[in-house]
């Protein structure tokens, strides 16, 4: 039997993906189209009646008239326009039973494409909670089509849903959809309401709680101190709860490193295991909890509904610099990597405001950073004690400021320059606050940890390997400059010398295209520390007397800017759809990095550091 | 009547029409919900020199830059 294709539709926040992952198992492949911005996921799963269905679940919308670039592509699926996805054969409409006046007619929109569908009517226990009372059957009366009183979270209530919807496909696969004539909208939303009218029987005021936590969460003076709260705890969790996890991972990288070293004779094979692919990607392994604490963080904001708020709040400050409200969630998302926060670009609808976001999203201090900064920071900066404060701290502070405050400014520039000319739109709804569903919540993680270890098993192990042999062979080599290595170094030198970067330097930089915190086993490497990064306070000892001051912190002034992120710059290609903008936004940052790293060399060489 | 810009917290509002000037964002508006007969109110505003506003819409809450408020009309519930 073919599968039938259906689609998951409706407007935001009604718990279409939570559905989708309830009926798939959250068996969800995430899809690229080659010369599309956005991905849609599709999952497959069989009805108790024993039919496969393909299930596509779609960026939300309220309606067909998509403005963002997530919206377009659920429109454009929806209409038979997507190149290389066929069309749907039926719809599942959702929505929010709690705001069934609102949004009715989103589904009257969805049912003008001709679709055979079912409307489900989601989260209807918390709207009963709320004292909600809908006639269900007078609904299905006036639309016309199956209504299913569901709670996607509940394996009782998808069962429900699936014995409905097994009766009501049946003959779906025959039906050639033909669109009707469309209203305006203004009819709709007349016939909407109507029906909205006729099916609610009761309707309480606004959600208690919900109304209760913004009272405090968006007054204008204890709004702005909880996210500032919350943003502390956020990078706190983050350099502090991770730290005994980190350890422990290194030290495993160091029993598995002495163990192999041990079992392997064979002396160039034993190299290449430890200090290529053992020290490479445990050096990056390493940063495995910090990231997984980062996204337990951003997670639960999203899920719960408070990023929605901080979006809000942020909205005016951003609008000011040039960028837009909804930029926020997109560049906070940057500080655990660009990549996931370049993606989330996606909900801005105004596509320069979504330039904008992309071109300084690298620009937030990103983790892969951290090693690097910890590194140098660790062997030149004093641990000394500035008043309350920790001088290490400090600088690593401020190395974060710098990335923000350039980031302002860029934006502020390219917004009267560059991507000059758009109109900006915030029209955000506030969902109501929800407890995180745990099997959404470990799903989206997992995907998130999967993404950073398959990263540091292609691309770093590769880079580890490759670097490895460049900097040992020809054999014939009796130093460092007379590798292979050494001679990719070499002319790039000429190129760094006036910002005070040495040979070594020059190397590390090479690999480093690759991933920034690639840079810190590189370094380890060229240098020939036995161990390299597995034992950074060697390395830092080592740079301690072959860096001079000035060096080290144009290295990091280095780093604030510089794009070494090849999976960054492949991102922005195809969330930018253009080499143009990914060639300018890797001009302007590696332009940047040159003379800020300069800057900073000549600097603090002529105070004397 | 009056525009939405202009309202204070803690008073109902009834949406009796929009603006004819901008055509792309009035969609945009009711498909996000506005439409005439509604009931709204303003909640809470932004920080920042009292900006973006949020909204209660029948049930939901939705937040709107000055110059979007400004495209509806409304007038005193009562």
């Amino acid at each position: 039997m073919n599968a039938l294709r259906l689609a998951l539709v409706g407007a935001p926040n009604c718990g279409k993906s939570t559905l989708f992952n309830g009926l798939t198992g959250g068996r969800a492949k995430a899809a690229n189209y080659p010369g599309v911005t956005v991905e849609t996921r599709s999952g497959h799963f069989t009805t108790p009646a024993g039919r496969p269905i393909d299930l596509m679940d779609l960026p939300g919308i309220y309606g067909l008239n998509a403005q963002s670039a997530d919206e377009r592509v659920a429109l454009e699926v929806l209409q038979g326009r997507m190149a290389g996805k066929e069309k749907p054969q039926g719809l599942i409409v959702l929505i929010d039973a709690a705001l069934l006046r609102t949004h009715l007619h989103t589904v009257l929109q969805f049912q003008s494409l001709g679709y055979p569908m079912v409307v489900v009517l989601n989260m209807f226990d918390l709207a009963e909670r709320d004292g909600m009372q809908i006639d269900v059957a007078k609904l299905e009366a006036s639309l016309g089509v199956p209504v299913i009183p569901t709670v996607s979270t509940r394996k009782a209530g998808r069962e429900a849903f699936l014995r409905r919807l097994d009766a009501e496909i049946e003959k779906w696969a025959e039906i050639e959809p033909v669109a009707q004539d469309t209203q305006t909208l203004r009819q709709t939303q007349q016939a909407a309401r109507k029906m909205a009218a006729e099916a609610i029987l009761f309707e309480p005021p606004m959600n208690r709680i919900t109304r209760g936590i913004d009272q405090v969460v968006m007054h204008p003076l204890a709004g702005p101190l909880v996210l500032l709260t919350i943003l502390f705890l956020m990078f706190q969790a983050v350099y502090s709860w991770a730290e005994p996890f980190m350890e422990a991972i290194e030290a495993g990288a160091a029993h598995i490193g002495a163990f192999v070293g041990a079992s392997v004779t064979l002396p160039w094979l034993h190299d290449l295991l430890v200090d290529g692919v053992i020290a490479g990607v445990g050096s990056v392994l390493v940063f495995l909890p910090q990231i997984i604490i980062l996204f337990i963080f951003i997670l639960s904001l999203e899920a719960s509904g408070y990023m929605a708020r901080a979006a809000v709040m942020m909205d005016e400050l951003m609008l000011r610099v040039g960028l837009n409200g909804r930029a926020f969630i997109p560049l906070l998302s940057s500080f655990a990597c660009a990549i996931p926060g370049i993606m989330a670009a996606r909900s801005i609808d105004s596509e320069r405001d979504r330039l904008t976001t992309i071109l300084v999203a690298p620009l937030m201090t990103c983790s892969a950073r951290l090693p690097v900064y910890t590194l140098i920071i660790g062997a030149f900066i004093p641990p000394e004690t500035i008043g309350l404060f920790n001088q290490q701290g400090l600088v690593l502070f401020g190395l974060y400021i710098a990335g923000i405050f350039s980031a302002i400014i860029i934006a502020f520039v390219l917004k009267r320059t560059a991507t000059r000319g758009s109109s900006q739109t915030l029209i955000l709804e506030l969902p109501t606050y929800k407890l995180p569903t745990p099997r959404d919540f470990f799903l989206n993680l997992w995907m998130r940890i999967w993404a950073f270890l398959k990263r540091a098993g292609t691309i770093i192990l590769s880079t580890s390997v490759v670097l490895w042999f460049l900097a040992r062979y020809p054999t014939s080599a009796t130093s460092l400059k007379e590798s292979y290595a050494g001679m990719i170094g070499s002319w790039l030198e000429k190129v760094l010398a006036p910002i005070g970067f040495n040979l070594e330097i020059s190397i590390a930089l090479v690999p480093g295209m690759a991933a920034r915190e690639v840079a810190v086993g590189a370094l380890g490497t060229v240098y020939a520390v036995q161990g390299g990064e597995e034992n950074t306070a060697g390395l830092a000892d080592v740079l301690q007397s072959a860096w001079s001051m000035p060096t080290a912190l144009a290295f990091l002034a280095w780093y604030v800017f510089a794009p070494q992120c090849f999976a960054t710059l492949a991102t922005a290609r195809r969330e930018t759809n253009s080499w143009r903008w990914t060639a300018f936004m890797f001009g302007y940052l590696f332009s940047l990095a040159y003379i800020m790293a300069g800057l900073t060399y000549h600097l603090a060489s002529a105070l004397g550091l | 009547m009056i525009t939405l810009d202009q309202v204070k917290t803690g008073e109902r509002f009834r949406v009796v029409g929009f603006s004819e000037t901008n055509p792309a964002l009035v969609a945009r508006l009711r498909e996000i919900g506005f439409a005439e007969e509604d009931e709204v109110e303003l909640l809470y505003t932004g920080p920042l020199a009292r900006r973006p506003l949020c909204f209660r819409l029948n049930r939901t809450m939705i937040a709107l830059r000055l110059d979007e408020a400004i495209a509806i009309e409304v007038e005193s519930w009562t």
